[in-house]
């Protein structure tokens, strides 16, 4: 897509709280551009180094518990006489610890992940999302467990004199739109580099892309650090928008979600989890909105995932883009090159 | 040549076993600097399995390979292909929903000068250094004869073009030796003859080669000495 075409459509999105005055709304969106977020990050690894993290919400409940900690203070027993603990910190910067601490949690993951591959590296991380999610349950000390954090404040951000607040809805919009566009850059730049190909390299073949020097356990943990931080600072922002986080964040059908959200719109492809994120994000809002039964809507769900992946197993965008590459050689008629029939053997 | 080249491959009594299975029993050969050196032996014999050792792919059951006197027990494929030893597979082996000049560029990665930070950050040095890679990858497709082709994806090319993909990926590696496993299987007679040149140019740039092949004429034709591997030992 061309930068002219994406500059227009940020500019329509940025003007969105101009005339949507519906909050209903506008919390969709919200909500939709943080699960964007988090679906882009796990595309990353997904997509580009070809490796299923099914533990992918582990990284953005850390987010969202760091963030929550850092900013409300806590103290905790470690051994009957020692205690650790911190005093409520601004919230941007208790953001900012959420993405470090996210990332250097992919950090322990990728290096796991220099001897489990493919199914392993699967069991892996759905383990570590569990194990994740039963610590926030049972360390009541520093989690309230199922009780839930409550009264996280929201993002302030200011100068003497000059406050601005990202309590209410039109702010926080365009905080996570900002954020949105910030990780599809840095993905944009990365897997468009030498890095990014030495990651496309270990999906497509990676005892090729060894023989040609490319060290691609190091990649791959880069993009999993990338990864897990990005998905850390969307959890950050969830926490600070929902401003209450329980054990649940951590539940199984979050990374189920994202998945089929990188997987429908297309993985490996820039644009793919936007687009799968704004069916799945919106489209059930809008049957609700309908009034259908949500037994019907998830049945729709479930029977419009199933038909994409059937028809477009390769997902909607890269059936666009094919599509479009066809019909822009098609009027051009006979002079199309086709190669000659491979002698397969 | 009056002065005789150094030695910059040498395998040392190298053994590799399979559980009960002797692939190769007890190895020994050199490859001097600028040779081409064809290593024949019938299926089965053990060549692949060579390749394997030789470049960090396989661990050897015993025995010693040295490249330009570093001992290469332990390393990594990746780290071997530094030192400029590269290898090419024997069943095709290419990226294949890239495209041809893509696949190159990703062979081109240990070329690249750009950090991650500069990645990240969009700086002049990211730009300069994939200009360069970018001129660099256009001018092995010229010298494999695959321009082109740049465009299509490498998966969907003929065979015999597509083991000229896995030459030019090895070529992007910057290798001062390369190991060829049967890169003519497959080929018709004109596309291996258009190959024999390639070989010849590839060692008129200074390469040392290291060639399995089962097409004898071939073999005969670009080799400047011969070792035939067979049940797993040197036999000529
Ligand atoms: N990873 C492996 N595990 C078990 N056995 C193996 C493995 N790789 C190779 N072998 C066995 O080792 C022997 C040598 O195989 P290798 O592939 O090296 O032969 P080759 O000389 O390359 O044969 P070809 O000419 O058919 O390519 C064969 O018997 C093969 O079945
Ligand atoms: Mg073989």
């Amino acid at each position: 897509m061309s930068r002219l075409l994406v500059s227009i459509l940020v500019a329509l999105l940025a003007s969105v709280p101009l005339w949507l005055t519906d909050f209903y709304y506008l919390h969709v969106l919200i909500v939709t551009g943080i699960f964007i977020v988090a679906a882009m990050s796990l595309n990353l690894l997904l997509g580009y180094t070809g490796q299923l993290s099914l533990g992918h919400v582990a990284f953005f409940g850390i987010g969202a518990y760091t963030s929550a900690l850092v900013s409300l203070g806590f103290e905790v027993h470690i051994l009957p006489d020692v205690t650790v603990g911190m005093a409520p910190k601004p919230v941007w910067f208790a953001m900012l610890c959420a993405t470090a601490v996210a990332g250097l949690t992919g950090y322990a993951i990728g290096k796991l992940s220099f001897r489990v591959r493919g199914a392993y590296f699967v069991i892996v991380s759905i383990s570590f999302a569990e194990v994740v999610r039963l610590v926030a349950l049972n360390w009541v000390e520093l989690t309230q467990g199922p009780m839930a954090l409550n009264n996280i404040p929201a993002l302030t951000l200011g100068f003497d004199g000059f406050e601005l607040s990202f309590l209410r809805k039109p702010a926080f919009y365009l905080l996570v739109l900002t954020m949105l566009v910030v990780c599809y850059v840095i993905i944009a730049r990365l897997v468009n580099s030498r890095a990014g190909r030495a990651m496309i390299a270990l999906r497509e073949n990676e005892s090729l892309a060894m023989s040609v020097g490319i060290d691609v356990t190091r990649y791959l943990v880069v993009a999993t650090v990338v990864s897990a931080a990005m998905a850390g600072m969307a959890g950050a922002l969830y926490t600070h928008y929902i401003r209450i986080v329980d054990p649940d964040i951590f539940l199984f059908i979050y990374t189920v979600t994202m998945v089929i959200m990188v997987v429908t719109g297309g993985k490996g492809t820039l644009a793919g989890p936007i687009v799968g994120g704004v069916i799945f994000g919106i489209v059930p809002e809008v049957l609700r909105g309908m009034e259908i039964r949500p037994e019907v809507q998830w049945i729709a769900y479930g029977v419009l995932m199933v038909l994409v992946v059937y028809f477009l197993p390769r997902g909607i965008v890269p059936a666009i883009e094919s599509y479009m590459s066809s019909r822009r050689r098609a009027p051009k008629g006979e002079a199309v090159a086709v190669a000659p029939e491979a002698p397969q053997q | 040549m009056s002065a005789q080249p150094e030695t910059v491959l040498s395998i040392d009594q190298v053994a590799v076993h399979f559980g009960g299975l002797v692939a190769i029993s007890d190895m020994t050969f050199a490859v001097r600097s600028g040779e081409i050196v064809g290593l024949i032996g019938p299926n089965g014999a053990g060549k692949t399995t060579a390749f394997n050792v030789v470049t960090g792919f396989l661990k050897p059951t015993s025995g010693e390979v040295r490249y330009r006197s570093n001992p290469l027990n332990g390393l990594k494929p990746h780290e071997i292909a530094k030192l400029g030893l590269v290898r090419t597979f024997q069943r095709t082996s290419v990226f294949q929903e890239r495209n041809v000049f893509q696949n190159v560029l990703t062979g081109l990665h240990g070329r690249g000068r750009s950090s991650l930070w500069d990645t990240l950050l969009g700086t002049p040095r990211e730009k300069s250094s994939e200009r360069e890679l970018k001129d660099e990858a256009n001018e092995i497709l010229r010298f494999v004869g695959l321009e082109q082709r740049a465009h299509e994806p490498a998966g969907t090319l003929p065979y015999g073009e597509q083991r000229l993909i896995g030459v030019a990926l090895a070529l992007a590696a910057k290798p001062s030796m390369l190991l060829l496993d049967e890169p003519v299987s497959g080929m018709n007679p004109s596309e291996t003859a258009r190959f024999v040149k390639l070989v010849e140019k590839i060692r008129e740039s200074g390469v040392t080669i290291l060639l399995v092949e089962h097409d004898m004429p071939m073999v005969m034709k670009v080799c400047d000495r011969i070792v035939v591997l067979n049940y797993g030992r040197i036999i000529a």
